[in-house]
């Protein structure tokens, strides 16, 4: 690509007379240029070469400038910032490694790492299944297949408040709709699950909302994937005599493989920065038995104005996410 | 097992077919059907059970109260005004950068895209910390433009609209610069119309993100008037946690712009959605 430039600018130069710049004395300075200018309105080649560069620093400025200030002047802000003290307003002072040791004494920190990883351990594969499986059913060809699709992926671009206000009503441990089904269904009152309002459940209770929510954007993407198997392979299998469940397993599965890696990195990424929905149905509760990472930078930050501390935690997440991205980096390459 | 209806044969597979299909459609539609349900109820029924999906006697008085409640429509204006602010600026400010990262050379060429790069992989919360001390600092604690600066600039929007413009080919700009064009109208005039598919994954992508933001705006906006449909909803929430009814019919409005957006836009969705997995 460079090379193909160079050729381009060469040709240019070549449709104009070009003339090398003769080097300008000390003695006959700005007048001697400027009426050379005015001359020969082409230019030097090194002026030309200037102002292409201008060009293209003028139509990165507008990005460049917003992504330096507001994005990666906060990221090493943030680096910083682990090894200080800091609550915000009085004068900032250096930690060391201060709030790396903390971390082993926070059991707070430590809940949240732990729920963290159970939420990921769980979140990740049953999203994935459920997705996988509600786009091959998706992609047979059946009456009102849109319809069908569109109510799958509803629930992803809905207001997260408005849904999990519903989610709460549902799951009311009291009166909700799910709890009075179980009992008429004849569970013991004593036993029905008290969802977030329970510390054993209240976890099972965000991650059924988290399947529930991202479901239809993971089956769109396996749907794209489905789109991409050729054809010949399952009339293969038929002529074999294969069924459904072997083709299943034995085509579908395997072609799709690309896809399920992608989708796995999406959502683990994805879980450990969970907060959104935490927030808005447990409050990290009832204790820290929903309490994640990024729920714990929250507290430290917003709620204790420990900064530096927060930005700890935070370094911890960022390493996590970063581990993730390499692997994921690794394997690609090597298809 | 087979039956014949209207013509078609029908296999007893089929029929399984569907009726998985059917109930699992339910399940996912059934939060949102029993919140239309109980906005058209008085607190005391919202739980009744068994559950009377259509009331007897609709308290349509709901949808009119809310009104009188919360400043909805406040709020549906401030989340609109910055959406639509924020992708505006994200689509015009990403393809312009990604241009020369795709077709142009410069010193520092490499550098300055590694630096994009490097932070794609940075969760944002892992620096809103120290943003929003920033902000503060900047005197925009509290305002919307915080919020617009904040997402406007992603090196996700850059990265994106450059991967799209490395496949199209260099000799289209080459030959616009021999007639005579500069490097303004190759943008505008050659390179945008082809990137109709990048541009429209990426607003798809900043529209969703922005409209449903709900850390940023929980961190920055504690003003009343300034607030979001997420952060609004659920102050209301919190004022009034036993109207159900009330939160319900909130609830639903809240949701009706998203539907008429998604419903509208539908096929750009999912083509970005399924784009952004065929990349990966």
């Amino acid at each position: 690509m460079i090379d193909r430039h160079t050729t381009s600018s060469s040709a240019l130069r070549v449709s104009g007379t070009e003339e090398e710049e003769p080097p300008v004395s000390s003695t006959n300075t700005n007048i001697n240029v400027a009426v050379k200018q005015r001359a020969r309105p082409l230019l030097s080649k090194k002026q030309r070469q200037r102002r292409s560069n201008l060009v293209a620093y003028s139509f990165i400025a507008p990005n460049f400038l917003g992504f330096v200030i507001f994005t990666l002047g906060p990221i090493l802000f943030a680096f910083a910032l682990a090894f200080m003290h800091w609550d915000g307003s009085n004068p900032i002072q250096f930690a060391g490694l201060d709030n790396f040791f903390a971390l082993f004494h926070d059991s707070a920190f430590q809940a949240a790492l732990w729920n963290t990883l159970i939420y990921t351990a769980f979140s990740v594969p049953l999203t994935l299944a459920a997705a996988l499986g509600v786009a091959v059913l998706l992609n047979e060809k059946i009456i009102g297949r849109n319809f069908f699709r569109t109510a799958m992926f509803f629930p992803y671009v809905a207001s997260l408040v408005a849904v999990a206000v519903v989610w709460n009503m549902l799951f009311n441990p009291a009166m909700g709709p799910v709890n009075m089904l179980l009992y008429t269904a004849g569970v013991d009152p004593q036993s029905l699950p008290g969802w977030a309002a329970d510390s054993s459940w209240a976890m099972v209770t965000v991650i059924f909302f988290g399947v529930w929510k991202d479901l239809g954007y993971f089956m769109v993407i396996y749907l794209a994937g489905l789109q991409g198997i050729n054809g010949d392979l399952y009339e293969a299998a038929d002529l074999d005599g294969a069924s459904s469940w072997q083709k299943f397993w034995h085509i579908t599965v395997p072609q799709l493989a690309p896809t399920t890696f992608f989708v796995s990195v999406m959502l683990t990424i994805q879980s450990f920065k969970v907060f959104d929905q935490i927030f808005m149905i447990t409050q990290g509760g009832p204790g820290t038995s929903t309490l994640v990472l990024v729920y714990h930078i929250y507290n430290e930050a917003f709620i204790s104005w420990d900064l530096g501390y927060a930005s700890m935690v935070a370094m911890v997440l960022f390493l996590i996410v970063l581990a993730v991205t390499v692997v994921q980096f690794r394997f690609t390459r090597e298809d | 097992m087979k039956i014949k209806f209207m013509g078609h044969k029908i296999t007893g597979a089929r029929i399984l077919l569907y009726v998985v299909i059917v109930t699992i459609t339910a399940l996912m539609l059934l939060p949102f059907i029993w919140m239309l349900s109980a906005s058209l109820k008085l607190d005391r029924e919202v739980f009744a059970f068994p559950i009377q999906w259509i009331p007897a006697q609709p308290r349509w008085e709901n949808y009119v109260e809310i009104w009188h409640q919360i400043p909805l429509a406040r709020f549906i204006y401030n989340t609109a005004k910055i959406t639509v602010i924020v992708t505006a600026l994200q689509l015009f400010t990403s393809s312009f950068a990604a241009y020369a990262f795709a077709k142009l050379r410069f010193p520092y060429q490499n550098v300055l895209f590694l630096g994009y790069i490097a932070t794609i992989a940075v969760p944002w919360h892992v620096y809103m910390v120290p943003q929003f001390i920033m902000m503060r600092e900047f005197g925009l604690n509290n305002t919307h433009l915080a919020l617009i600066c904040l997402q406007a600039f992603t090196a996700f929007g850059v990265f994106l609209m450059r991967q799209f413009y490395m496949s199209i080919p260099d000799e289209l700009c080459e030959a616009a610069r021999i007639d005579g064009m500069n490097e303004y109208q190759i943008w505008a005039r050659i390179i945008l119309p082809l990137s109709k598919p990048a541009l429209s994954t990426l607003c798809i992508f900043t529209f969703v993100a922005t409209w449903n933001d709900f850390l940023g705006p929980m961190i920055y906006l504690t003003e009343t008037k300034l607030k979001t449909i997420q952060i609004g909803l659920r102050m209301f929430i919190s004022q009034y946690s036993s109207e159900y009814g009330l939160i319900m019919a909130a609830s639903v409005v809240v949701l009706i712009p998203v539907l008429v957006v998604f419903l509208s836009l539908q096929r750009f969705f999912v083509e970005g959605v399924a784009a952004s997995g065929l990349k990966g």
